[in-house]
């Protein structure tokens, strides 16, 4: 097949004509629209860097930037910390070690959408229940308040994605050789030297993919955030995704709207490209 | 692992798989009480089970027929994602060249738009054009979808090797025969993964229907779960039996096919 040839087009003609539709032509029409006074329906003109001006000072949008910023960092660590504690429990010869597996994976299975719901639940709920029972005060009101509400999100999505990140590591863990760490074993290493020395450098590469998947799905969440505290309360729990659909369908401030979705889009590859960058140059120093 | 350590791993484990069982232990035992028993004592298992709660959102969340919308769209969405991408990438991979690299590379950094980017002005247009429907919404996911199914694809298509496609040509298959008949059977384990990691981002999806979808007795099962929701705020009983009765198709599809999705996702990931 050359890409002269009718068939190369016919094969990628629909994929290119709903990427184009879906994703390109949408990114350049909304960038073109960030520079104007659009409504939704019409423009009057363009109003040049106008709303990028604004929004570097508006407060609820970078307090919403700062917020996700501080959730993505903690969850971030948090989500890998457990997830390799996890994959290093069920990749040790226990018995239950495929039960285990299956039960730390399955929140992910269920929507963002309904796992925040359910722990809705919890937070305010069972979370009272059990405080009135052990006396603990500080459990009542969950998510009533700005720092529960961002613990109730950080503890929701270390919940639901550890067991992902686990699945990741294990398959790099599981191809570490035996041979090497029996080698590491007669040498006298220990169970913690050998973790440091031979399987931590060689579970890297899976550090550097778990890093760009829950980087990237806690820089964008939307659906976790909208059911669990819905951005309250006073929306100190707002994340940019959110900030940005309540501008846009909330206030019908489109092209306002528009050039934070341009703002979001800019970090968003920064942030991942940076990171995948610095990663894959640690790997190679290993 | 020296054997004297995995009695204790072994409890610590099952501690860990109780924790993270507890907010489902929780959802099911109160879903079964009265909403008297829940403001009571949200952690004793109920003294009566009522099956009322279900009865009740299983009617108001419309089940059969919102369940009968999502696998519509899902399944569709999937099998269009699947023969297209596979086909897109087996294009790109046979004809090597800068219009075949530069395709490629605006497929892989699509990935890097947060949806929210294009959200706005996605919604405006395809809402000009009347497209806000159920085939509008499966087009989309078309969309957004393929970008990392071309990626997988194309890796697995690299180690096929061309004379395979070349020697079925010289006996008078064309393109589509070799692709159809050759090479796309041959992908059957990344297909695998690509229908896995779509059907669960397709079936969750709650965004995009809920800016698409605006027709009612069209919504999908995150769709209707956020009205039923918003409905029942205080109403803990219906709320969570509505949650239970979403959960279900889902965690029956997982107890059959468990291996193959942990396979798939890990897959996924990795590749």
């Amino acid at each position: 097949m050359r890409t002269r040839d009718l068939s190369y087009w016919v094969f990628l003609m629909p994929v290119l004509a709903a990427l184009t539709l879906v994703v390109i032509a949408p990114l350049f029409l909304g960038i073109y629209y960030s520079f104007t006074d659009w409504n939704g329906i019409q423009t009057k003109g363009f109003v040049g860097f106008d709303n990028y001006i604004a929004l570097f000072k508006d407060e609820r949008f970078l307090n919403s930037l700062w917020f996700t910023t501080k959730f993505s960092v903690v969850s971030v660590i948090l989500i890998n910390l457990i997830g390799l504690s996890l994959a290093l429990l069920v990749t040790a010869k226990l018995k239950t070690n495929k039960v285990l597996r299956t039960i730390f994976f399955m929140p992910n299975l269920i929507g963002g959408l309904i796992l925040g719901f359910i722990w809705q639940f919890i937070f305010t709920k069972a979370f009272a229940g059990f405080g009135s029972i052990v006396g603990i005060e500080s459990l009542q009101g969950w998510l009533s308040t700005t720092s529960t509400g961002f613990w109730g999100l950080v503890i929701l999505m270390s919940w639901q994605m550890s067991g992902y990140i686990m699945v990741i590591y294990i398959a790099y863990l599981e191809g570490v050789s035996k041979e090497l760490l029996e080698a590491a074993e007669i040498d006298g290493a220990n169970a913690f030297q050998r973790f440091r020395s031979v399987i931590f450098p060689l579970v890297a590469p899976a550090f550097t993919v778990s890093m760009f998947l829950t980087l990237s799905n806690t820089f964008k969440l939307y659906d976790q955030n909208l059911s669990l505290t819905g951005g309250g309360p006073y929306n100190s729990t707002q994340m940019v995704a959110m900030e940005i659909f309540n501008t846009a369908f909330g206030r019908y401030d489109m092209a306002y709207a528009q050039a934070k979705a341009v703002i979001f889009f800019l970090i968003v590859a920064v942030v991942a490209l940076v990171q995948v960058y610095i990663n894959k140059k640690r790997e190679v120093e290993m | 692992m020296r054997k004297k350590y995995l009695i204790p791993l072994e409890v610590l484990g099952i501690f860990l798989a109780i924790v993270w069982l507890a907010p489902f232990y929780l959802m099911v035992v109160n879903s079964l009480k009265t909403k008297r028993e829940i403001f009571e004592d949200t952690l004793k298992p109920p003294s009566s089970v009522t099956f009322d709660n279900y009865v009740q959102a299983f009617s108001e969340l419309d089940f059969l027929r919102t369940f009968a919308n999502s696998l519509i769209i899902t399944v569709i969405s999937v099998v269009l994602i699947i023969i297209f991408s596979a086909m897109a990438a087996y294009a790109l991979s046979r004809a090597k060249g800068r219009i075949s690299t530069i395709i490629f590379f605006v497929f892989v950094a699509a990935m890097l738009i947060p949806f929210q980017s294009v959200m706005i002005p996605l919604v405006t247009v395809f809402g000009k054009f009347e497209m806000l429907n159920r085939a509008g919404l499966i087009f989309m996911y078309l969309g957004f979808g393929a970008s990392l199914s071309i990626f997988l694809y194309h890796g697995a298509l690299n180690s096929i090797p061309r004379t395979l496609d070349e020697a079925a040509t010289i006996d008078g298959a064309n393109r589509f025969q070799v692709f159809w008949y050759i090479i796309f059977p041959m992908l059957k384990p990344i297909t695998v993964t690509v229908g896995i990691l779509n059907t669960i981002w397709i079936w969750n999806d709650y965004l995009l229907p809920s800016l698409v979808i605006n027709q009612k007795g069209m919504e999908t099962i995150p769709l209707k779960m956020f009205f039923f929701f918003g409905e029942y705020t205080k109403q803990w009983h219906l709320a969570l039996a509505g949650l239970t009765l979403a959960i279900i198709p889902v965690v029956i599809a997982y107890f059959f096919a468990q291996r193959e999705i942990i396979k798939g996702v890990s897959d996924g990931a990795v590749k």
